[in-house]
């Protein structure tokens, strides 16, 4: 499909544009549907003033070090050149528009296309293009043809702890007021040394990407949907806690912190299913926190606007790439990660507890579905919408996790970014 | 002298155990494995890279029976059944009551709308032990050619 329709092309969408009464407590369903909305998305929030995740640091860590990933729908190259700065470039030859590289990453010294051999640095700058000159004195380019003229689309860059973002915009905010203080020092907090990746993932899930996104941050579906937590008074609402929205609304984090003694009866006295109290493990590895981060913090969700989470659920960490695939279709790149000096009987622990996360993950798992289910059941219904008044009817954190606001925050970054 | 590990004996357990995993008998699964097993699911690209996570993880048997447990009680996921196809094994090792067998499998998810698709292909890395006279399974790393899952990875391989 086209993603380069131009803005006004909204208004003559086929779906219905005006968002619902009740502000940030309504989300109408077209939203997940529309092609229209699809191809504005790229525009207006990938390519617009903010910052996408692209890799980590440590995965372009030495001159010639190179990655592909994507921003929103665009194919992008994230390398680093040999003046050690990290660069990104669209993967797509300024001649004919193929891709330049070909695979998932790895060393190069420069980037040749393979269909006519136009020859990048590792900046993305054209420095060459066959037989410019000619062959024995024929043909050629034009001779008004300037190689500098020609290039794929720069990415500006911006590395916060490790992680590389990159904008295509030219008024994007520093990244540190991108993030807002407090989501930084939520950054900061699980990536305080160097890193090493342990593992990479992808999980295709039947759903728009906004539909994942929110449910990362709604912290009141945690404890209800992923009832393996519950079960281990893991993740109790009732447990300490809490949540943190950035003041653009579009990023978060949420955490909670051991307290083993705490007994609630708010779950068995409403009779939720996520409360058995009969369930017990036979090897409880998996159960075996250790305050790494020297905080009591055993878990901690972040996100940030609009396609990065940093996962920390006891000693499994783990980066979480939202990328669509399509109006129905997302892929979610998990990338596992430890750190350097982690010492052997820490690389088992987050062997082990790597199994809480992911396509196979005792509390994700569910997560992969959950949006599908939505994408499925609300097939007919684009003119209905989504209630949200859990917590109120701001994008405010308040002092418990049984609430909506950070996905009202989605909202409200969501909104001003795509002007609608 | 150990007793032999026989080719015939191979085929057997790996029948016996893709019949329990596509037949639903998934609380008998744990008992192909020895006390002391390792079983993953990985992608061949991490595998070769040397990246050691997994989508699932288990160096214990009472990991496996959790992952049951978990599967029954817990967790939540739409019907969903595997069909297993396993192609010709590969015994690389023999000897000492141990044997080192290479088995490639194809995996279709059928689901409860009938819904059925490819789910994944690979190749089982096996050690399998002679444990008071049976057969188990040291050791299965299943080693899945694609880095991608659709939706979720709910049953085992």
């Amino acid at each position: 499909m086209n993603v380069n329709v131009p803005p006004g092309a909204i208004a003559n969408a086929p779906h219905p544009v005006e968002w619902p009464e009740g502000a940030l407590t309504r989300v109408p369903y077209w939203i997940y549907q529309s092609p229209e909305i699809f191809a504005a998305e790229q525009q207006r929030l990938y390519e617009g003033p903010i910052w996408n995740y692209l890799c980590l640091e440590a995965e372009v860590q030495k001159p010639g070090d190179y990655r592909v990933t994507h921003v929103g729908s665009m194919p992008v190259v994230v390398a680093r050149d040999f003046d050690d700065e990290v660069y990104a470039f669209e993967n797509r030859c300024a001649h004919r528009g193929a891709l330049i590289v070909l695979d998932g990453g790895g060393k190069a010294r420069d980037f040749t296309c393979v269909y006519h051999a136009w020859n990048y640095d590792l900046k993305g700058n054209l420095k060459a293009v066959a037989f410019e000159d000619g062959v024995n004195g024929k043909g050629g380019m034009a001779r008004t043809f300037c190689r500098s003229d020609h290039g794929p689309r720069k990415l500006r860059i911006a590395t916060f702890c490790g992680l590389v973002f990159g904008s295509l915009h030219d008024d994007v905010p520093p990244i540190e007021e991108y993030l807002g203080d407090e989501v930084a020092a939520k950054i900061a907090r699980v990536l305080h040394k160097p890193v090493v990746v342990t593992g990479r993932f992808t999980q295709v899930l039947p759903n728009n990407w906004k539909l994942y996104f929110e449910n990362v941050k709604d912290t009141y579906h945690a404890s209800l949907l992923h009832t393996f937590f519950t079960t281990f008074r893991i993740n109790r609402l009732s447990q300490r806690g809490g949540l943190v929205i950035a003041p653009n609304g579009g990023s978060h984090a949420s955490f909670s912190y051991v307290d083993k003694t705490s007994t609630d009866h708010d779950y068995s006295a409403m009779g939720i299913r996520s409360d058995k109290d009969d369930f017990a493990l036979k090897d409880t590895t998996i159960l075996d926190t250790v305050d790494e981060f020297g905080d009591g913090c055993h878990m901690q969700i972040l996100s940030v606007f609009p396609n990065f989470v940093l996962q920390q659920i006891h000693s499994a960490l783990a980066i979480r790439q939202i990328l669509p695939n399509g109006i129905g279709r997302t892929a979610l790149n998990w990338t596992t990660f430890g750190f350097s000096d982690d010492t052997p009987d820490m690389k088992r622990r987050r062997l082990v507890h790597n199994n809480l996360a992911g396509p196979a993950g005792y509390v994700s798992m569910e997560d992969g579905a959950v949006g599908g289910f939505v994408q499925r059941g609300i097939a007919t219904a684009s003119g209905e919408r989504a209630v949200l008044e859990m917590g109120g009817t701001e994008a405010v954190a308040e002092g418990t996790r049984a609430t909506e606001a950070s996905v009202r925050g989605f909202w409200k970054c969501y909104r001003a970014q795509m002007g609608i | 002298m150990a007793e032999a590990i026989t080719l015939e004996r191979i085929m057997a357990l790996q029948a016996a155990y893709i019949r329990c995993i596509d037949g639903n008998e998934l609380e008998r699964w744990p008992e192909f494995f020895a006390d002391e097993c390792l079983y993953k699911v990985t992608s061949a690209e991490n595998h070769r890279a040397g990246l050691e996570s997994a989508i699932i993880y288990a160096d214990t048997r009472d990991m496996l029976t959790d992952r049951v447990l978990s599967l029954r009680q817990a967790n939540v996921y739409e019907k969903q059944s595997y069909r297993h196809i396993l192609g010709l094994p590969s015994i690389l090792k023999n000897g000492g009551g141990e044997a080192e067998c290479e088995t490639p499998f194809l995996v279709v998810r059928i689901m409860h709308d009938g819904q059925s698709d490819l789910f994944a292909s690979g190749v089982y890395l096996d050690t399998y032990r002679l444990d008071g006279g049976d057969l188990k399974l040291a050791r299965r790393i299943a080693v899945c050619d694609s880095s991608r899952v659709d939706t979720l990875m709910a049953l085992p391989l």
